[in-house]
């Protein structure tokens, strides 16, 4: 902790200690209650029929050998839940002129991709809907796909999506102006054209839905691995026309998100249909290789981009075209041109040149959809930026160091807003980088890299600062018309033997959210931790609120709970205060003990009050009332959005012979603001380095010229592992955001967002004494062999 | 991803199981450790009607020395292959190569026979057995059989199994102390299939080379010898020269398929550049024991 | 001729007889009919080692071998190695040093790393990565995991048990 404690310092403050996950435990035992573990009586299970083709026209179906076999209570096609289901269009009203065809859960007319899921079938078993879906004959008429992301935008091409006129989903221009001149007159301009991987979450737990209709009760309820309950409660009940206090959304143990699971997927619309006409509960859990046609993708983009610089190596402006395919349609409800649109605008953010130029094309094609992932636009923005940099740096003669610390946004100039729009309040890139510099021991490794390349052993060290977007207020979707809150909702109660419940709208997914909640409603309470009971993720007993999604858990949920538990403590002192005949101010809650404020002499346990209040009530005097229970919202206010940053280093061996790069270490330096619990924010930053390295050397959703994905399996489509993954150093700079009490910002995302930049940097420096450079990621053996000119 | 029905059978013998085998009308398989089976079967791209499991014929197990040969049932388990003693003496090889056999529990499960039946030209032991000069014994309703593993692989997944014959045991000659024996592979991440892998054996009586193997892994429809490169260091010592000639070789001796992600340029690269470093590290033992 | 047929094995120290399918897995005759679901499927094919158990002592994968096939082994899964305390260590240290998040992976961590020091007492932080070759986890970065297993190897190199993990107060 190096940020000052303030209004938080308190007594045995929990806020910014190390304590382990409570709710771990039961995971380690094996007794984690996933989705996929479920089993309801008299379940159902749903398997899918899906389009080998990538855009093709629905002929004919026949299913009528499939509804005759074993098992098999159902076989639905899309005019079966055409009639319960109204169709989802995945734009938002802020991005003018966006367009997306209009999704049904199973296509009436034309699929548009290879992976749809075309008919459900619903047997006793999932083995026998596998079955059932083997018997169904679809005839399909070929249509042809959509692949080539320039082809796409010509005018006259064939259209991915017929219900639309053409395949530009949504187009964005950014401009401060006199772009061209600055260029013209710059001492140094460095280019570069870039090619970013499509990515895919690979979350270990696939997607997986349970969905139970009771029907006499008229009563929804939908047992769904997905980070978001509460936007899915409004989904299914407008959709299938169910009033809302009719839908419960519960998601208990997720295996891993990433983003991933906030997204509306056919399948999961299709289910809710299903048990709605079995009336039976079906379960659907999509398995590994329906999960790679199925679960969105991300992160394909080509930018071409450019960066001018004078003389001294000061950055002056920058120039950006980024093309980014996202599939047939819009992702729903949050689009698949949220990633397009904040590559565009974080490109530079670290640095404080002022002019800027960008063009955006959100282009459709046959493959699956993309939408937000881990980092969603960062890590491209954030490459394109660095690698720019490391060439103008060796352009205008500097040291990646040197050229960074005349570049970066000094941290005495915040605050400050970007050519882009964004507004910065108070950001640590100087402070980060003379971190990262002392930490990787940054000139010892210069001149071990020397010694090394004398004996033929090519290591490269890269950089990457970067920005983090977190605490998203309701600029981010509310303004754009989806109805998903910015705001968080915590019901803390004080039980009759003086323990504490808070039931909380933000979720868990194993990054630690139930523990920091946990943390801060006992600090700020004033009760020991092991007191704090915090339920998540079930839209009947929790109120109301975004959940998890773009950082917002500590920043926004952490200052729900606070907020909640400091009236709920003025309660619990009013009322002590009335038992005891004293006056409030006089008094604090200390460790689940009422004691004097002054002296800490103890007057009444909080066990105490609470038997009073809930039983004795009698007692009382008659003006007092005990509200032990109190609900509070919390809405993120002031900046639109609070900016975590920070910088990576990358250390790596490249063996030039076979194109394979040994990741030796890692370094993060980042500033979250107040950190909450130091070792569950490290391991957020480890992880999301190592999906970042991910992205940078194996990831990559590879497809052939008509639409077919050709690394569909666990097998093919490559995951880092451990053998692979150095140990990764972090450190961190604490600078407070003051929109709120309690000063969090985001840290999860930050990993992801600056490591595969950092990679590339570091690859690009092993491959200088070559003269051979790489522009693409996942910068794989085949490509960086090609770079040297070995093959 | 659930496999399609289909009837288990599990004989006591070997004749009980090629019964169960002839009674199915060609429509069965054997499973053993069934690593690389289950997951075709879970992914119905085969649909046996019947599953004969292997796994518990006593004929098919052990693991000995006679008349100069190691003979290795079957049933082997790859993890046998990274411990057992007589197989670190009597096929180094085949020790070098397990560690880098899928991953612990894989080898834990699997079996060599079955590795060796299924003949995955990217699978380290059937490259072995060619380096090795194994025999592999091959048991049907005709009888007992031994066809040398240069002739046992013949196309891709195709082997001189014949429609119900069982692999019963693999016979590797002993090493002999003249021998000398290097394996590596170039894997993207520990435990994949290799871009390409490597073993290689060299009788060396004296300081020249009398006899070589060299047997590669994923460069072609199945394991493959290096004919041309192990002529080139026939009766040469072992030194940079020879390595460039034996590098240069593989022009000779390897055709490598086309593929969308490694282009066959990039394997034959691959492929010299370990056959160098093997040949180089075997060089380096040789400098270092005299 | 697929009609379920009847196995018996021993399951956590259980021996059980159940009629069984062919075509069903180890993993889901453990999760399907036991209701033993900490043994969790991510890939069904044998590559992620979400499904590990012990089988005759040595880690396997429940995916990878059809229920029918166990007949007669000895099984342990996540369930029983945490009954019987044989992975209490592990568990405390995973949790301690936060080696585990979304947890999905966890019980196959956890029989990787007891297979593992079964064969290796104190292996090397290399060797500790290569063993959890098999295992993916998307959350952690592996980091976490090694630092964990490590620390049980020398703890236990050092002959320190462990008392039942699950009656620690969190």
């Amino acid at each position: 902790m190096n940020a000052p404690l303030g209004s938080l310092d308190r007594p045995n403050s929990y806020i910014g200690r190390s304590v382990a996950r409570p709710n771990a435990k039961r995971l380690l035992a094996g007794r984690g209650r996933y989705v996929t573990d479920l089993a309801l009586p008299r379940m159902l299970h749903a398997a899918f029929l899906r389009s080998p083709y990538a855009h093709a026209r629905i002929v004919a179906i026949d299913a009528e050998a499939a509804r005759a076999m074993p098992g098999v209570r159902l076989v639905a096609t899309g005019a079966d839940l055409a009639t319960l289901c109204t169709p989802w269009v995945g734009t938002l009203d802020h991005f003018t002129g966006m367009k997306s065809a209009p999704q049904l859960p199973l296509p009436l007319e034309e699929v548009l991709w290879a992976g749809q899921a075309v008919v459900a079938v619903v047997a006793d078993t999932r083995a026998q809907a596998e079955d059932a879906v083997e018997a169904i004959l679809v005839e399909f008429e070929d249509l042809p796909p959509v692949a080539d992301i320039d082809i796409a935008r010509e005018s006259g091409a064939d259209r991915a999506a017929l219900a639309v006129e053409d395949n530009l989903c949504f187009r964005s221009r950014l401009d401060t102006g006199g772009i061209e001149a600055i260029f013209a007159g710059a001492t140094h301009v460095v280019e570069e054209e870039f090619h970013f991987g499509r990515h895919t979450a690979v979350t270990l737990e696939p997607r997986a839905i349970l969905a139970d209709w009771d029907a006499s009760e008229g009563k929804l309820t939908v047992h769904h691995a997905t980070q978001t309950p509460y936007q899915f409660q409004d989904l299914y009940s407008r959709h299938y026309g169910i009033p809302e206090a009719s839908v419960r959304v519960i998601a208990p143990d997720i295996g891993g998100s990433f983003g991933m699971k906030l997204h509306v997927y056919h399948e999961d619309m299709a289910v809710i249909g299903l048990a709605l006409l079995c009336r039976r509960p079906v379960k659907y859990v999509a398995d590994r290789m329906e999960s790679f046609v199925s679960d969105i993708h991300a992160r394909d983009h080509r930018v071409r981009a450019r960066m001018a610089v004078d003389g001294d190596g000061s950055i002056l402006a920058m120039d950006v075209d980024d093309v980014t395919a996202i599939g047939a349609f819009s992702a729903y409800p949050r689009t698949s041109a949220v990633e397009g649109n904040q590559v565009i605008r974080l490109m530079g953010a670290p640095y404080g040149f002022r002019n800027y130029r960008a063009e955006l094309a959100v282009v459709f094609q046959n493959k699956v959809q993309t939408s937000q992932y881990r980092a969603v636009g960062h890590p491209i923005a954030c490459a394109v930026t660095e690698r720019l940099v490391d060439m103008a740096a060796t352009r205008a003669g500097l040291d990646p160091v040197a050229m960074r610390a005349k570049n970066l946004i000094p941290d005495e100039a915040y605050p400050c807003a970007s050519p882009t729009g964004y507004r910065f309040e108070a950001l640590s890139h100087q402070a980060s980088l003379a971190r990262l510099k002392a930490l990787m021991d940054y000139d010892g490794l210069r001149a071990e890299q020397a010694a090394l390349r004398a004996c033929g052993v090519h290591r490269g060290i890269g950089l990457a600062a970067f920005v983090e977007i977190s605490n998203p207020s309701p600029a981010f979707y509310g303004i754009g018309g989806a109805r998903i809150s910015a705001q968080d909702g915590a019901t803390l109660s004080i039980t009759p033997s003086g323990e504490v419940r808070c039931l909380i709208s933000v979720t868990e997914q194993g990054q630690g959210t139930e523990t920091i909640i946990g943390q801060i409603v006992a600090d700020q309470l004033g009760v020991v931790r092991e007191k704090v009971r915090v339920i998540t993720g079930d839209t009947e007993t929790t109120p109301h609120g975004g959940a998890t999604w773009a950082c917002r858990g500590a920043g926004i949920g952490g200052e729900t709970a606070l907020q909640a538990a400091r009236r709920l403590r003025d309660n619990v002192l009013a009322l002590a205060a009335a038992i005891l005949q004293a006056r409030p101010g006089e008094l604090d809650l200390r460790d689940g003990i009422v004691v004097d404020a002054l002296s800490g002499a103890e007057r009444v346990s909080l066990a105490e009050v609470a038997r009073i209040a809930y039983f004795r009530s009698d007692t009382l005097p008659p003006d007092a009332s005990a509200q032990l229970s109190i609900t509070h919202h919390y809405a993120p206010q002031g900046y639109p959005f609070a900016f975590t940053n920070g910088i990576q280093g990358c250390h790596v061996e490249l063996d030039v012979d076979t194109g394979l790069v040994k990741i030796l270490k890692h370094w993060v330096v980042e500033d979250c603001g107040r950190i909450i619990n130091p070792l569950l924010v490290d391991e957020q930053v480890r992880g999301g380095v190592v999906q970042g390295l991910g992205a940078a050397f194996f990831e990559e959703c590879r497809y052939d010229a008509g639409g077919q994905l050709t690394n569909g399996s666990l097998a093919d489509y490559l995951v880092p592992m451990a053998g692979e993954m150095p140990d990764i150093v972090v450190g961190h700079i604490e600078t407070p955001t003051a929109d709120t009490v309690l000063g969090a910002k985001g840290c999860g995302e930050a990993g992801t967002a600056a490591a595969a930049a950092a990679a590339l940097n570091a690859v690009n420096d092993a491959m200088v004494p070559f003269g051979a450079s790489i522009a693409q990621i996942p910068m794989t053996p085949a490509r960086l062999l090609k770079s040297l000119g070995k093959i | 991803m659930k496999a399609r029905a289909f009837d288990y059978i599990r004989p006591a013998t070997v004749a009980e199981a090629l019964a169960a085998f002839a009674e199915a009308e060609g429509d069965a398989s054997y499973i053993a450790g069934g690593q690389s089976l289950i997951p075709a079967l879970a992914l119905r791209l085969q649909a046996p009607a019947r599953l004969i499991d292997i796994g518990h014929i006593a004929a098919l197990r052990g693991i000995a020395v006679e008349d100069g040969w190691l003979r290795l049932g079957a049933l082997t388990r790859h993890v046998e292959a990274h411990d057992h003693p007589l197989i670190a003496v009597h096929a180094p090889l085949l020790a070098l190569a397990a560690p880098y056999v899928a991953h612990p529990a894989i080898r834990n499960r699997g079996t060599l026979g079955g590795s060796v039946a299924l003949a995955d030209p990217a699978s380290e032991f059937p490259a072995m057995m060619l380096a090795m000069a194994a025999e592999i014994e091959i048991v049907g309703a005709e009888g007992t059989r031994r066809v040398p593993a240069d002739a046992f692989f013949q196309d891709l997944y195709q082997t001189a199994l014949e429609p119900g014959e069982l692999l019963a045991a693999l016979h590797i000659p002993v090493a002999r102390p003249e021998q000398r024996c290097a394996f590596d592979e170039i894997a993207r991440r520990r435990g994949d299939y290799a871009l390409v892998g490597c073993g290689i054996r060299l009788t060396m009586p004296r300081d020249r080379v009398e006899e070589a193997h060299i047997a590669f892994l994923a460069v072609g429809p199945t394991p493959m010898r290096a004919p041309a490169a192990e002529a080139a260091l026939i009766g040469a010592r072992l030194d940079a020269e020879a390595i460039r000639r034996a590098q240069a070789a593989l022009a000779r001796d390897l055709d490598p398929p086309e593929d969308g992600e490694v282009p066959p340029a990039m394997r034959l690269h691959l492929a010299r550049v370990l056959l160098g470093r093997l040949l180089g590290r075997l060089q380096d033992q040789i400098a270092e024991a005299a | 001729m697929s009609a379920p047929l009847p196995v018996t094995l021993t399951v956590n120290g259980e021996t059980l007889s159940h009629l069984i399918e062919p075509r069903e897995t180890l993993a889901d005759f453990l999760r399907r009919d036991l209701g033993l679901t900490g043994t969790h499927t991510g890939c069904e094919m044998g590559v992620c080692g979400a499904c590990l158990v012990m089988l005759d002592g040595v880690p396997v994968h429940a995916c990878l071998i059809f229920a029918v096939q166990a007949a007669g082994a000895d099984i342990a899964t996540v369930e029983g190695l945490t009954e019987s305390a044989a992975v209490a260590d592990l568990q405390r240290a995973f949790h301690e040093r936060n080696a585990l998040q979304c947890g999905f992976c966890t019980p196959g961590m956890l029989i990787t790393a007891q297979g593992l020091l079964a064969r290796t007492s104190v292996p090397s932080r290399a060797e500790i990565r290569d063993a959890l070759s098999g295992n993916y986890c998307r959350c952690t970065g592996y980091e976490a995991i090694v630092d964990a297993i490590e620390t049980v190897a020398h703890k236990r190199a050092a002959g320190e048990a462990a008392p039942r993990f699950t009656e620690e107060p969190a």
